[in-house]
């Protein structure tokens, strides 16, 4: 019994050692991008307040989990990272706290207001922009023969390029490259995909290339299979094929072409005690100033979402290169871009899912 | 070796077709490999059959014949696949003149019985490979992970560099990033924090509650057992829901009325969540032992003068002790694997290992996890050694033998 009494005492003083830090659990989607936010905002931020920051990968899950711990009146996250989709929803279901950017939100260093620096991007009154990223393909230099594609339809043509392709498991930005392929005009795609027969021609579209497809549902799917060679070419997010690129040396390229952009922030649960509100909107307004939001661009290619950024973003942080070259907002890699179109996706998404799934079934 | 049976040679007819056998089966398994599992079989076979006559028929000399076997096969092996293909190659090599050799001169027949019929004989091998192939295919899976975690790169994947035994190709990155990473150590020290706390609460209640239903006058005995190992039969993403509800009005009480620190209070939740998992382990298992348990021991003790506690002390739990310990081990891993509840009722400062490799897995695929699952795989033999050989000591103390 000697030996579980010295267990016990040291149990407690190693929780109570581990309590007199004040604490902030922050929750993101971690890997490299967890990685780039701990160098570009975390970091500093302890450093000036002495608040130890604790890592949280539940993003994916944040909308769920939100709603559970409400209910349960127990709220242990203090800033969460989530797309602008899942910030729309928290908002409307009065789980995040309404922002106001101009009173809230650090200026640009020029003072221009932080609702004009976001401008659009603020895309709720929850949501506290961050990082504009895109969902585009990546291709095998190595299995693509002489002639790597250059067209998003080259995901669709299994003659010119055989082998399996990774696409991601649920219908949307699926739907769009899709109809694309089947000689859609690009203004055109929402208003086919809101009717049914524009549905059925997607999904006729997906169904030619259904056999090669291995369907993903982690970001981390698609540059795995790449690396093994299991894929010629695969869809997930820039900054991915940029780290699997750059960073692993892997032979795969980027097809920018039909990138859809999509947009990543913050917002604050409601329901924390004023202290703790207080103390996240403190570290939202130093982690979304223009320096920080330049910074993060050191680690990861996924775009500043204040335009005063943009001029700020200089070279990695560990290789050197140059990082605007890799920016999905690159005039260079824009020329042919989809913005997440969120108003068809927030009347269509429910439908088309069950209609996805049925086919994904078959 | 003292052979049983006399044997006398074996005919060509029947070497040669087994030992082609054997060949189809390796190029089965090479041919896929390299695309095509049909050209595999039969180029094997054929190869291996003609390799098997002219070692019998041509070379004669059992010495020469397995040695120039052995190289001619590692040669061919490191032309057609470099360093790993000369590799297959020497084993392969060796093996395959060794079965020719061990089928031509009836050396499968020695050490068996006189009186076994060829049936009989065939079983006796066969029982062995099966039981060879399941052994394999319980453990490779746990080998597969252990090269790959001295990959050089951060992918699942066996790169041409570590194929060629390239040391390029190998790192211990991925275990310098487990023991210099924050988030990795912290979840570390929160699982070796958790799992004996958990351990020494489950282990208490349930030995309790176990001498208790052990008694005769007990009223609703089965009833009660039921309710008690409940948490082993539900779904645990069942009782993880319904802990997250009540832990969670338990823990705004400790916070919110008894002003006690948010951390704290997060790890009381989780420690007694998994001591929940784990007491139904140790019910079972002390359950089982008290069977065996002879109830006049304690009349005898309590006849001496003991009073109850010291008789449970001195007495009953020395001998109950094998069923405490296993139902502590079963509790301890209960804990130290649990990925469900500790997600439910957790917050991130009580991330535990299971938690961090889960969350690993689904963002980034990192071969960190592969290392993490290296160093427990290593921790747990030793742990199970430590507790095979300490066993085998108390019974040699006690004048037993072992097993």
């Amino acid at each position: 019994m000697k030996l579980s009494t010295s267990i016990l005492a040291i149990a407690a003083a190693s929780v109570a050692g581990m309590a007199t830090a004040q604490e902030m659990t922050i929750v993101s989607w971690g890997g490299a991008y967890t990685e780039s936010q701990k160098r570009a905002y975390h970091d500093p931020y302890s450093t000036n307040t002495g608040v130890t920051i604790i890592n949280d990968d539940s993003a994916a899950e944040a909308v769920a989990k939100l709603r559970a711990m409400n209910e349960a009146g127990n709220v242990t996250w203090d800033v969460v990272d989530v797309v602008a989709a899942d910030a729309i929803r928290l908002c409307d279901e009065g789980l995040a706290l309404e922002i106001n950017a101009d009173e809230q939100l650090a200026p640009a260093p020029d003072g221009t207001p932080a609702s004009e620096d976001f401008g659009d991007l603020i895309v709720s009154d929850c949501f506290i922009p961050q990082i504009v990223y895109s969902t585009t393909f990546g291709y095998r230099t190595d299995l693509v023969g002489d002639t790597p594609p250059t067209d998003v339809c080259a995901v669709f043509d299994t003659e010119a390029y055989p082998g399996m392709r990774s696409l991601e498991k649920r219908p949307i930005n699926n739907m769009e490259w899709a109809l694309i392929c089947d000689g859609v005009a690009f203004e055109d795609v929402y208003d086919v995909l809101e009717t049914e027969e524009g549905q059925e021609q997607a999904l006729a579209k997906l169904d030619t290339i259904k056999d090669s497809v291995i369907w993903w549902s982690a970001g981390a799917d698609t540059p795995q299979l790449l690396a093994d060679g299991e894929v010629v070419m695969g869809s997930t997010y820039n900054g991915r094929l940029f780290s699997l690129i750059e960073e692993q040396n892997q032979p795969v390229a980027m097809l920018w072409d039909a990138q859809v952009f999509d947009l990543d922030g913050w917002i604050i649960p409601t329901g924390l005690s004023e202290e703790r509100t207080q103390r996240a909107l403190d570290y939202v307004y130093f982690a979304t100033d223009t320096q920080r939001l330049a910074d993060q661009a050191k680690y990861i290619s996924y775009g500043p979402a204040r335009a005063s950024s943009a001029p700020l973003v200089g070279t990695h942080a560990d290789l050197g290169i140059e990082m605007a070259p890799h920016m999905p907002t690159d005039p260079e890699n824009s020329k042919r871009t989809f913005l997440y179109n969120y108003e068809f996706w927030a009347d269509y998404r429910d439908d088309i899912d069950a209609k996805f799934q049925a086919w994904l079934s078959q | 070796m003292a052979a049983l049976t006399p044997v006398e040679r074996a005919p060509l007819s029947f070497v040669v077709p087994v030992v082609a056998l054997a060949g189809a089966i390796l190029g089965l398994f090479v041919g896929t490999a390299n695309g095509s599992g049909l050209m595999g079989i039969l180029i094997g076979a054929a190869l291996l059959a003609v390799v098997s006559w002219a070692m019998i028929v041509v070379i004669k000399n059992e010495r020469v014949a397995r040695w120039g076997l052995v190289i001619a096969f590692a040669i061919l092996g490191f032309v057609l696949g470099s360093v790993p293909g000369g590799l297959i190659g020497l084993i392969s090599g060796w093996f395959f003149g060794w079965f020719t050799f061990w089928l031509f001169e009836s050396r499968y027949r020695m050490r068996l019985l006189p009186y076994l019929t060829p049936r009989q004989v065939l079983w006796h091998y066969a029982f062995r490979v099966i039981c060879g192939a399941i052994f394999v295919f319980l453990i490779t899976p746990i080998l597969v992970v252990i090269p790959l975690s001295f990959n050089a790169q951060d992918f699942f994947t066996f790169t041409p560099e570590m194929l060629r035994f390239d040391p390029e190709g190998y790192s211990l990155k991925h275990y310098e990033d487990f023991f210099t990473n924050n988030e990795w150590q912290r979840s570390f020290k929160n699982s070796l924090l958790i799992a004996p706390i958990a351990t020494i609460i489950s282990v208490t209640l349930g030995t309790l509650a176990a001498i208790g239903l052990s008694q005769a006058h007990v009223p609703g005995k089965r009833a009660i057992m039921a309710i008690l190992i409940s948490p082993m039969i539900v779904p645990l993403i069942i009782s993880a829901t319904g802990m997250f509800f009540f832990y969670s009005n338990i823990g705004n009480f400790l916070e919110g009325t008894l002003g006690m620190n948010k951390t704290f209070v997060g790890y009381v939740k989780v420690i007694l969540a998994h001591a929940v998992l784990g007491v139904p382990f140790v019910i079972i298992t002390v359950t089982a032992t008290l069977v065996g348990f002879d109830r006049s021991l304690t009349r005898a003790a309590a006849n001496m003068g003991a009073d109850p506690v010291k008789t449970f002390f001195k007495i009953q739990m020395p001998l109950i002790l094998p069923g405490v310990i296993a139902g502590g081990l079963f509790a301890f891993i209960t804990s130290f694997d649990e990925v469900v509840v500790v997600l439910f009722v957790g917050s991130a400062s009580q991330k535990t290992l299971p938690w961090q490799m889960f969350t690993g897995l689904r963002e980034q695929i990192s071969p960190t996890i592969l290392a993490v699952a290296t160093i427990l795989v290593v921790i747990s033999i030793a742990l199970l050694t430590t507790l095979e050989l300490l066993r085998r000591r108390s019974e040699r103390l006690r004048g037993m033998s072992p097993g």
